[in-house]
């Protein structure tokens, strides 16, 4: 029993392995041997597809687009998602469950069917292709979920606390940002991890909201990039590409995969 | 719930047990305090999610085209065009196929895989997890932490008539007359393909949330199970499935909306909606009418596409509700 688990999961993995192993050897050939000889480990090793891919193909400038876009995002819709969960979790005042209704509503409705109204809105707001409009684009799109997992995280933080702290004289902002903030820590990263892949991985708002190429994220570049079939396709160049986007997150992944795992559980149960 | 003392902690569903902050004379702090925390916020979530979504329902009825200030009201000519689009029936047919397929398939391998990690150790003695349950756990989830559309560039590769893996690994393993097999250009083949893509995708996450879930099972039961000399294959389909099914519902609902969805990968993977539109989903022929500008249109078929994705997400929940078993 035990060996055949093992056959069969050792299978998937190799599945799941393959794939990146073939696109990392592949990432180090010349674009011709690519094509000829798939399964030949690299001779030379092709530094220069990385180089290509950093400098002229462009992913230096599609990284760093990314990590301003996703990164500012993502500690906007921390810092805001985590205030209103923890106004709407633990103030009383009237529509307060109005308010929170529709923000779920913002859960249940799919991205696509607002994306060409917000098109427009972008458009008449002068935001269209820059960085801030999807900076809070991305904002508003990962508010709903933060809101609503951090919202059961702020309920059960024990009332003693808050009770003390406001003895103690400190303000709504001091009680927040000295007191709750600090308690809903292992919430905060559960939340933080969900909605940096989210937003990492984000393409559809991106390729209607962010038409100019000077601020294409690494998903658009690269599509555009795979996209040109037939015309001399760099390959190389490509899995060099691929190679520098996955990279790092599973590098950090592998590193940080007990919270992470723990984030899915516990992300999911509620 | 770490407070055992006078835990004035909400329990579900109950809207005055959860603990407040005590009203108070209204200070500029407090209202600044709300302005900022609740009220900021707020306006940007409606101003860039609320107000589009509004908007849709509004401009599904026009004949927009973007430029007129004041866009022709046509009532439900929109809809109506859509329903005699054959394009359109063969993209919300794909679309179905995927919420079918992708949900019954991902569901039934991460179940299996999970099991293997959690119950598929020594059949001696206790049941007990995998030695290095730990490993395979970890390499399953690689490609959630994928971008979707890198995932779809990667499978392009490998699915290439010209070098592609899957291919050179058919010829090696003797079997040359699939060796120029063009997976993602063969109407028969395109849509199959793409769900391996996404199946492959997904798998690891669920199994992931899966092996949490089975952990949470007290081993009596399955202590109880194996005395009983149920097998494994049974033990996992009438004892372990229906413990786990508001973890198998969420699945099923999440595969579904993405089913419905799949523009990222179609992106990539079926430019133009594949061979012969064989892999055309609706999002994409949303997105090909938008480009065109007409919006109106496109916006329609937003409108039928996230009705049905409530009903889907609705219908599984109720049905999964129903089947509740208690603990």
């Amino acid at each position: 029993m035990s060996l055949a688990s093992h056959v069969v999961l050792s299978l998937w993995a190799l599945a799941v392995v393959l794939p990146l192993v073939w696109t990392l050897f592949s990432s180090l050939k010349d674009s011709r041997s690519i094509n000829v000889s798939p399964f030949a480990l690299p001779d030379v090793l092709h530094w220069d597809n990385y180089v290509r891919a950093w400098n002229s193909i462009g992913v230096a400038r599609y990284l760093l687009n990314t990590l301003v876009v996703v990164g500012s995002a993502l500690v906007l819709v921390m810092i805001l998602g985590a205030m209103s969960a923890y106004v709407l979790a633990r103030f009383t005042f009237r529509g307060n469950a109005f308010v929170y209704y529709l923000i779920l509503l913002g859960n249940t409705f799919p991205i696509f069917l607002a994306v060409v109204p917000l098109f427009f809105v972008l458009k008449n707001a002068n935001l269209l292709g820059t960085y801030q409009g999807l900076i809070l684009v991305y904002v508003a799109y990962a508010y709903p979920f933060t809101v609503f997992f951090l919202h059961s995280f702020f309920k059960t933080l024990p009332q003693e606390i808050y009770e003390a702290a406001q003895v103690d004289g400190a303000g709504d902002w001091r009680t927040f940002f000295q007191v709750m903030l600090p308690m809903a820590k292992p919430g905060l990263a559960s939340v933080a991890i969900f909605n940096f892949l989210g937003l990492w991985n984000q393409y559809l708002l991106p390729t209607v909201l962010n038409p100019n190429k000077d601020k294409y994220v690494l998903s658009q570049g690269l599509y555009s990039m795979a996209s040109q079939q037939g015309y001399n396709v760099d390959y190389g160049g490509l899995f060099a590409a691929v190679i520098i986007t996955i990279a790092p997150v599973l590098i950090m992944y592998v590193i940080f995969q007990r919270q992470l795992q723990g984030g899915v559980s516990a992300g999911t149960m509620k | 719930m770490t407070s055992l003392t006078t835990s004035k902690s909400p329990t579900a569903g109950g809207t005055s047990s959860a603990p407040r902050g005590r009203r108070r004379p209204l200070s500029f702090e407090r209202i600044s305090f709300f302005a900022v925390f609740l009220g900021l916020p707020l306006a940007l979530y409606i101003y860039l999610v609320v107000s589009p979504i509004i908007q849709a329902f509004y401009y599904s009825l026009t004949s927009w085209s973007g430029y007129d200030a004041n866009p022709a009201f046509v009532g439900l000519a929109n809809y109506q065009a859509l329903i005699h689009d054959d394009l359109f029936w063969t993209a919300l047919r794909n679309n179905a196929i995927l919420a079918v397929v992708l949900p019954t398939i991902t569901i039934v391998l991460a179940l299996a895989l999970a099991t293997l990690v959690t119950v598929g150790g020594s059949a001696r003695g206790q049941t007990r997890g995998i030695s290095g349950g730990g490993f395979y756990r970890v390499v399953s989830f690689f490609p959630y932490a994928i971008p979707a559309i890198v995932t779809g560039i990667l499978w392009q590769q490998v699915y290439s008539p010209q070098g592609g893996l899957l291919n050179g690994f058919l010829d090696a393993i003797g079997l040359h007359n699939l060796k120029n097999t063009p997976w993602l250009g063969d109407p028969n083949l395109a849509l199959g393909a793409i769900i391996v893509v996404i199946v492959w995708s997904f798998v690891g996450f669920y199994m992931v949330l899966f092996v949490a879930a089975i952990k949470g099972i007290p081993a009596e039961i399955y202590e109880a199970a194996r005395l009983d000399g149920s097998g494994r294959l049974r033990t996992a389909v009438q004892i372990t499935v229906p413990l786990i099914r508001d973890n198998v519902s969420t699945a099923v609902v999440y595969m579904a909306i993405l089913g419905l969805d799949a523009f990222t990968y179609m992106a990539i993977l079926a430019p133009t909606g594949g061979p012969n539109n064989q892999a055309l989903v609706v999002t994409q022929y949303l997105y090909s009418n938008f480009t065109q500008a007409k919006y109106g249109y496109a916006i329609a078929m937003g409108v039928v596409l996230a009705l049905v994705t409530l009903l889907v997400s609705i219908g599984v929940l109720v049905s999964s509700r129903r089947q509740q078993v208690e603990l």
